[in-house]
This record gives C-alpha cells, structure tokens and sequence, in this order.
C-alpha cells in the first residue's frame, strides 16, 4: 500500500501536535519514524488509524483520498495498529484479545474457544512470541502483554502496519524476532511505519526515516546517511551523551534486604522462589530477565503491590513484609512501576496532582486538613521544567500527555523526596534519549546521594550500564550476581537459563539463591 | 545468543481457562470470611436461645409440605425445642469451620449454607405449635423473585455494555401498567405482556438517546425516567383505571404445569408449577448466561463495556451495541413489569414496583454482574417477602410496618455485608467520547 499524508494539522485547543505534516510510504517499505517526546508521533498515527480527527490535511492510499470516522474503517482498509498504550481489555483472556473482531465461530456466532486459542497457540509459534493463549491479559507483565499487542496486530494481516513503540519493553531477542517478522512482511509488500526511541533499531531495520520534532516533520534521512549521533542530534535539536558516564559505587551498609523472599501470581502459583538479595547505601542493582521469570512479581512485592508468600523483607533492618504501601513510602521507600498507566498515575488528574500524589496530605500542599492548590501548581510548574515534561501546563490532566511524558510525571514523582530505597521498573520506557540521558543521571544521583536502588529492565544495555551488580532472574530464582563487565553474552545465556554462573563479583558479599538454575 | 523466550513459569495450561472464567471475578479476604463465621456464631447462639430453650418443650411446628393437586407427602411435625438447639449446633459448627479453614474458596457457598439453617430454625420457631405450608411458601418465593430476575438481568443487559440502567423502577412500572391496560382491553395475557415489554423497551431507548446520543449523566437521566414513570402511572391511573376499572382488571397467566417434573414431590409444585412468565425468567437467565459469555455478541458486548476505545480499535461499533442493549435490556425490564401484573396479581395499583427496581440492581451488583449471581440474591429477596406475608397471616405479633421492611434491610445486609470486593466493567457509567 502507498500511504500519503498531506499537510496533516491536529490540534488539541491552543497546542498543535501535528503541524502541516506530510509523510509518505512506499509499499514495501519500513518507515521509522523518530522525535522526542511529545513531538506529535503518536497523534499522528491516531489520526491515520482514524481514533482522532485530523482539524485539516488529507490521508490517501494508493492515491485515493480516504477519511476514516472510526478505527473501524481503516482496519477495513488495511491498516493494522500496535498501540503504544495497549488496547488490551484487562479482563479478557489473551486468546479473547486476540480475536476480538474476527471471533472463529460455530453456529448461531457460538465462540469456538477451541480454534481461538490454536490460533493462536499456531500465531505465537510463528512469529516466535510467546504467550499462554488462556491467561488473563491483566496478570500479565508488560512485556508479555506487548507481545500480545503484536499478534494481534499480525494476524489481522494489515497491508499496513503502524507500530507504536512495540519494543518499549521488549528483550533484544523478542525484538529481534519482530524485526524479523518485519522484514518478511516488507519484502511481501507490505508497509510499516515503525516508531521507537531506540536508535540502534532504526539503524538496523529502516528503509528511511522521517524525524519529528513539536508537531512538524523537521527532516528525512536514511540509514547508510545517518548514525546515532546524528540521529540523536536531529531529534532533539542538540548533542547528546549515549552512554551514561557514572562513577564507582562506594556502597555503605545494607538497606534493602530480601530473605528467602517467595511470591505467589494470581493462580496462586510461586513465581519468585527464596530470593535472597541484599543491596547497600549507594548501590545499584540491576535485574536482569526474560519477561515472566519473576521481576515484576519481586518488585511489585517489594512495593506493596502484592503479598509477600514467604520470607522477609527489610530496610534498614525494619521488617516491612506486611507494610501497607503508605508505610513503605514512609520508610523511604520510592517506586516507578512497569504500567505507567495502571500503577504510575491517575490520568484523569492533573500533572500537578499526580506529581503530590504521596504527599498531597503533608504540607506545604495540605495544613490542618486542607490543600494549598497554590503550593500545588506552583510546584507542578517546577517539576514540569525541571523534568522537561512537554505539557501546556501542570494543570491538565495526566492523560492527555505523550507516553513518554507521562513516564516522565511517574519519575519526577518518585525521584522527587529522599528516598531511601528506589525500584524502578522500566524506568526509561517510552522515554526519548534525551531524557533516557537525564532519568539514568537523576537515578544516578540518588545512588551518590546514598539510596540502595533496583532496576528492573528488559533493556539489556540499561541494565549493564546503571547496574553495580546484576542480578539474573531465572525461572522466579535469581541464579547469579556478577559484575556488569561480564558482558551481554554472559548475562544474556544466564537470562536463558542456561549459561555458566560465573562467581559473584569480590567486591561486594553478594547473596546467591539456593538453587542455581540451569 | 539465542536466547527464545520459552518456558515460563506460567500455572495450569491456557486450556483450561475458558471464555467464562476471564469474567470478573470475585475476590474474597481472609478477614471477611473470618467475619462471616463470627456472624454465623452469633445467629447460632439466636437459634439455641430464643428459638430453642426459650421454647417449652413439647411444642411441635408442623410444616406441610403438599399442595392441593400434587403428590401427597406426609407433613413434617418438628419438635422445636430440639430442631432448634440441633440447627444451632450444625450452624456453630459452619461458623467454626469457615473461621477455622485456610483457603477462602467457596467460603459463600458454606456461608450461605449456615444462613439457610438460621432461615429453617427461624420457620421451625415461627410455625411453633401451629402448621405452615412450607411448598406454597417456597412457590411464592419463586413468585416474588420473577421481576427481581428481570430486573437484574435488564441491569446485567446495560451495564455489560458499559450502561448504568438505574431505570428499572421505571420500566417495571411502565411494563405492569400497560400490560395491565393491554391485557383488560384485549383479554389477551400474551399480548398485554408484549406491550408491557414494549413499555420497558421505549423507556430503555429513551435512556439510551439521551446518554448515547448527548452524553447525558447515566444516573440522573435514569432517576428521571424513574420519577416521570412513577408520576406518569399515578396519572393514568387515576385518569383511567378510576373511571374505568374494567381496563384495570386483566387476565393473568395461569399455571403450567409441566409434565412429569411437576410431580415431584415439594420440587415439582414449587418450580415446575408456575406460570410462563417464571418460565420466561428461566429461560432468559441461562439463555442471557450463555449469549453473554459463549457466543460472539457476548464477548464484543463484555468488551464494549470493559474498553470501549480497544473494542473500537477491531472495528466494533460501539455506540450501536449499547443502544442494542440497553434497549434489550429496557425490554426486559418491561417484561419484569408485567410479571407485577399480568403475572400474579393483576391489578395495577399506585407504584407497585415499590423499589424492587433497585432491589434488582442491588441483586445484580450481589451477583456481579452476572446472570446467575443475580438469582441469588433474588431468591433471597423472594423468600423474605413471601416469609414476611406468611408471618403476617400467622399472626405473630411483630408490628406489621417493621415486618414490610425486613426484606429491604435483609437486602442492605447481604449487599453491603457479603458482597466484599465486587468489580464493575471497566467503562461502567463511563460516556463513550469519540474525540
Ligand atoms: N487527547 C489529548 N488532549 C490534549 N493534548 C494531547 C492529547 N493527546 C496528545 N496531546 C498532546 O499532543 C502532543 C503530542 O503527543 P503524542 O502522544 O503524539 O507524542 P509522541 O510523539 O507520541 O510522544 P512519545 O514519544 O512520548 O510517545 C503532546 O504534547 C501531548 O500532550
Ligand atoms: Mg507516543
């Protein structure tokens, strides 16, 4: 399919996301498209999939002017969407969410259940994304939610397929896997418009690239013409440093620990198995782990999400097991969680509100009972420039931000009192290099400022570059700590389950689970 | 590095979870169920005192358990003393157990299991030294729960698709009058039922219009359409059915008996010696059941009520499947309505739905959202109206307004008490903005 756009102009009152933008696809092409935070991407591929209206401009395929009322019309068309915030229903099994629409059925549209979940048992095998066809979307981890979000994308078997950051929260392999699917489908003619923050994957998978920046196209480039830096610069309109430059940890004594810590799923089944894992004052740990092997299980548990089965856990020797999540905050403890959007705000709030959520009722934003809404917007204006989060003001509700600025609001928050202890969940997903740049030197700087942190992450390059140590999770066990110069082929085979445990790092007396996994 | 992403650790196969079990679910605390065995205590130490040693010994309840045409069983003759301190015994020992046990799993069902001793040991107690006809007893509880069923099912129509149907109470009066007009006009039941039917369905689409098509607030137009219901009725009423009580008297549907089942003792002249419009309830509750959660039409209706905006994003068209329920369900409703009339008792009097209207929606929330959990709590409705008219013909000396209420407080203590954490769909009550 040839997709054009034409001076595509859509405004939200005063602020315009989408300024005169003209864009073009070619059949058989994969179109990266690339901008910060904010800069009118997803808007963009609303419009085209028909959930938004553009004010002007014109959409044609295949030379065909075409308007598109509803989502409806354009999946009649042949566009298929991943959404960068999933368009999952909770409640549904993933098998349901996958068929949704186009139901096998037998007679009188009885539901085959049996044919919906083949379905795709037989999608999940081919394109190398593993799911379990009958599990409730909203138990899910993110990452494995994604992959929902992908085939059931695919199947539809689009002519033209928009994808919203779907490696936000992928592994290296799983996003390996995709590109792989992309390429096929390009070489059968297909387009793709494929937007992500990740510079290296649009080196690696673009035919050309078309570089957004508030609300207009500001250039267009190819892969053999550009490199990251490049890119990087580009985007965000200045140079930007990649690589996070940190100094030694110097870790102090222990304020988190975890003993023999066990935790249960929804099924009641023991996902985290006697983990024990001790981090000190000025130390960051990082977890390493295929989605669904028990890190957003820990992490939920540590924070209070989820009740601890068995074990303790502790910081600075106070047994916060069964504390409240209140309780924890007191303790100092601060969390980004991996679903901004279920965990991280209330999107029906204003910034500013979501900014004092954990401590709306102490002052300066509350006296004796009452708020002070001045010290609040006050406040929320700090916080939006300091943490460049791109929002007309701190008063508008969370959910109208871009995903990265929302993620943005959940990191300002939590990043924003003393904390003690930090665990971030994909703390920099969505989030555009520039900013990725200043939330690891932010969580850096808690680590020198004496916190013990945890980050959970799917990005391999994020989990070697912030961690001290890295943890690998296997199977809800953790089956080595080591010294991130290791490197990723190291880490990545103990991800597997599979790889040599080298011995745990001199420096620090790290804690090994009983069982070593492989 | 190949690292494939297998092997979770992941429970039982996807297999056995099926298109029912991904339906909101209920979760129950520890501490609430702990607290039911208390309550189940403290009922016990009711059943061995008053109802038990209170009582003199030698003192008999008989409970016949025969009506007129159908098999003939021998009457139940219970001593009350000891029934009582037995029953008492048997519900301390439910209440221990659900205090004592370590998996919260079925705890309702054991629950519910100690409340229906309490229930029997209360009867035995009531009917002390005089007979009670427990089989027309029951058969009356059926009577009485039929337009709770509707009602809940009307609610369960609505708000599956994201559609707080808080007019209930409107379409049931709605429903009773003009089947109650119809009927006496046309000396037709089955088409004064229709118009009843029609009734609910109009007034369905009203609320439909007015939030679907102007956003209007879900509540308030809903409570309107209660209001002017009620207003308009007690109009018409008096205009009409004053001068005219002939159009005020209609037909109603007569008991069917159904072969064969209808023969079994105590069972058979309870549920399957009723009219069509009990029937009707029946076959609508699994009927509504399985379209709900086994066919296509149930699963996009429970994705348009949990995320509009994803079920649009596969091409469903949102609005049109609300209007189609909340229609459907204003239809049932109406049905519900004429089973006030044309069902049982014929006349239409001045606002007969007397909030069984929200009754039903309380049943609905009781069941959480689902059909069957609906009929629960509207048994459980049924049964106290048709006790507290029982009590009322038995004389025992209980002021009669305090009576009238019991059922309603009966139903405030099952919602609030034993509901726990119930989950609505996601997009219940909330308006659909496309941009
Ligand atoms: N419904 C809305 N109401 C008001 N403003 C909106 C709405 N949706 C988006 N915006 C604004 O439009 C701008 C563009 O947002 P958009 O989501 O397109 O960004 P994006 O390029 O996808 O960013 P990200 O990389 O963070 O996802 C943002 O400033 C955002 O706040
Ligand atoms: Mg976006």
């Amino acid at each position: 399919m040839r997709l054009e756009l034409d001076g595509i102009t859509k405004r939200f009152g005063p602020l315009v996301a989408n300024d005169h933008v003209d864009l073009t696809v070619e059949p058989g092409e994969i179109h990266c498209l690339l901008g910060e935070n904010g800069a009118g991407k997803s808007t963009l591929m609303n419009v085209l999939f028909g959930l938004l209206h553009a004010d002007s401009g014109e959409i044609r395929i295949d030379g065909t002017p075409v308007t598109f009322a509803d989502p409806g019309e354009a999946v009649r068309h042949g566009i298929g969407m991943v959404h960068q915030h999933f368009m999952l229903i909770p409640v549904f099994t993933v098998a349901e969410n996958v068929v949704l629409g186009f139901e096998p059925t037998r007679r009188f549209g009885w539901l085959d259940r049996r044919r919906a979940h083949a379905e795709v048992r037989r999608l999940s095998s081919e394109f190398g994304l593993e799911v379990d066809p009958g599990a409730l979307v909203e138990t899910l981890p993110v990452g494995v939610q994604q992959r929902v979000e992908i085939l059931k994308a695919l199947q539809r078997e689009a002519r033209l397929l928009i994808l919203d950051e779907p490696t936000a929260v992928l592994t290296p392999q799983e996003t390996e896997a995709l590109f792989r699917i992309m390429r096929s489908l390009r070489d059968s003619g297909r387009s793709i418009l494929f937007i992500t923050h990740k510079l290296k994957e649009v080196l690696s998978v673009a035919d050309r690239i078309t570089v957004m920046r508030l609300g207009r196209v500001v250039g267009s480039t190819t892969p053999d013409e550009a490199d990251e830096k490049s890119l990087a610069t580009m985007m965000v309109g200045r140079d930007v440093e990649l690589v996070i430059t940190k100094t030694p940890a110097s870790p102090a004594e222990p304020v988190l620990q975890l003993e023999q810590l066990s935790v249960a799923d929804e099924r009641g089944v023991t996902v985290v198995e006697d983990v024990n894992l001790e981090i000190r004052a000025g130390e960051i740990v990082a977890l390493a782990g295929v989605q669904g092997n028990g890190q957003t299980e820990l992490a939920e548990a540590i924070v209070g999400l989820r009740p601890v089965r068995s074990g303790v856990l502790r910081v600075e020797g106070a047994d916060l097991t069964d504390a409240t999540p209140r309780e924890r905050i007191r303790a100092g403890l601060a969390q980004v969680p991996e679903d901004r959007q279920a965990d991280g705000l209330v999107l029906s709030m204003s910034i500013a509100e979501n900014l004092i959520l954990d401590q709306y009722d102490a002052p300066p934003f509350a006296r004796h009972g009452v708020r002070d809404l001045s010290a609040m917007r006050a406040y929320g204006a700090r916080a939006l420039s300091e943490f460049d989060i791109r929002a007309a003001s701190a008063d508008v509700p969370a959910g109208t931000l871009s995903g990265g600025n929302q993620q943005k609001v959940v990191v300002a928050r939590e990043l924003s009192r003393k904390v003690k202890v930090l665990v971030a969940s994909q703390p920099t997903r969505g989030l555009d290099v520039g900013s990725i740049e200043y939330v690891h030197r932010r969580i850096v700087d808690a680590r020198n400022a004496g916190a013990a942190v945890l980050i959970i992450s799917s990005e391999l390059d994020e989990v070697l570059a912030l961690g001290d140590r890295v943890a690998v999770m296997y199977r809800g066990r953790i089956v080595g700590i080591v010294d991130p110069a290791v490197g990723r082929e190291t880490v990545g085979l103990m991800m597997a389950g599979a790889g040599e445990v080298p011995p745990p790092p001199p420096a620090v007396n790290a804690t090994l689970g009983p069982g070593d996994g492989s | 590095m190949s690292v494939a992403t297998s092997s979770l650790p992941v429970g039982p196969a996807g297999e056995e979870r099926d298109f029912i079990q991904s339906a909101t679910g209920r979760f129950v605390s520890q501490r609430r169920v702990r607290g039911m065995g208390v309550f189940l205590l403290l009922l016990a130490v009711v059943m061995a005192l008053p109802f038990g040693l209170n009582v003199p010994s030698g003192v008999s309840a008989i409970f016949t358990l025969t009506t007129p045409p159908s098999v003939t069983v021998p009457n139940l003759v219970q001593p009350v003393r000891a029934v009582s301190i037995g029953l008492a015994i048997a519900c301390a020992l439910v209440g221990v157990v659900l205090i004592a046990r370590k998996s919260t799993r079925g705890s309702y069902l054991v629950f519910s299991f100690g409340t229906v001793l309490f229930l029997w040991s209360f009867l035995v107690w009531v009917g002390r030294g005089t007979s009670l006809n427990f089989v027309s007893l029951l058969a009356e509880t059926v009577i009485y729960s039929t337009p709770i069923i509707y009602g809940s099912l009307s609610g369960v129509l609505c708000e599956r698709s994201g559609v707080i149907n808080i007019a209930i109470e409107g379409q049931f009066l709605a429903g009773a009058f003009l089947a109650s007009l119809v009927a006496s006009a046309t000396g037709d039941v089955w088409f004064g039922a229709l118009c009843g039917a029609a009734a609910g369905a109009l007034f369905g689409w009203i609320l439909a219009f007015l939030t679907l098509r102007y956003g209007a607030d879900q509540i308030i137009v809903g409570i309107l359409i209660d209001a002017f219901a009620l207003g308009l009725t007690n109009f018409l009423l008096q205009e009409i059915f004053t001068n005219h009580p002939n159009l005020n008297s209609p037909p109603v549907f007569q008991n069917v008996a159904i072969p064969l089942l209808s023969k079994i003792p105590i069972l058979g002249p309870v549920l399957f010696d009723q009219s069509a419009i009990v029937y009707g309830a029946a076959v609508l509750l699994v009927g509504i059941h399985l379209a709900l959660f086994r066919t296509r039409w149930g699963l996009r209706v429970r994705a348009v009520g949990e995320h509009p905006k994803a079920a649009s994003t596969v091409g469903i068209h949102v609005v049109s499947v609300r209007y189609g329920n909340v229609i459907f369900g204003g239809l049932v409703a109406g049905i519900g309505g004429a089973a006030f009339t044309v069902g049982s008792y014929g006349q239409f009097t001045s606002n007969m739905a007397a909030g069984l209207g929200f009754v039903a929606l309380a049943a609905m929330i009781f069941g959480r959202w689902r059909p069957f959990g609906g009929l629960g709590a509207a048994l459980l409705f049924g049964f106290s109206i048709s006790l507290v008219s029982f009590i009322g013909v038995l004389g025992v000396d209980i002021p009669s307004p305090l009576l009238a209420m019991a059922p309603y407080l009966i139903t405030i203590a099952v919602v609030a008490g034993l509901v726990g954490r119930v989950r609505p769909p996601g997009a219940d009550g909330v308006p659909y903005e496309r941009e």
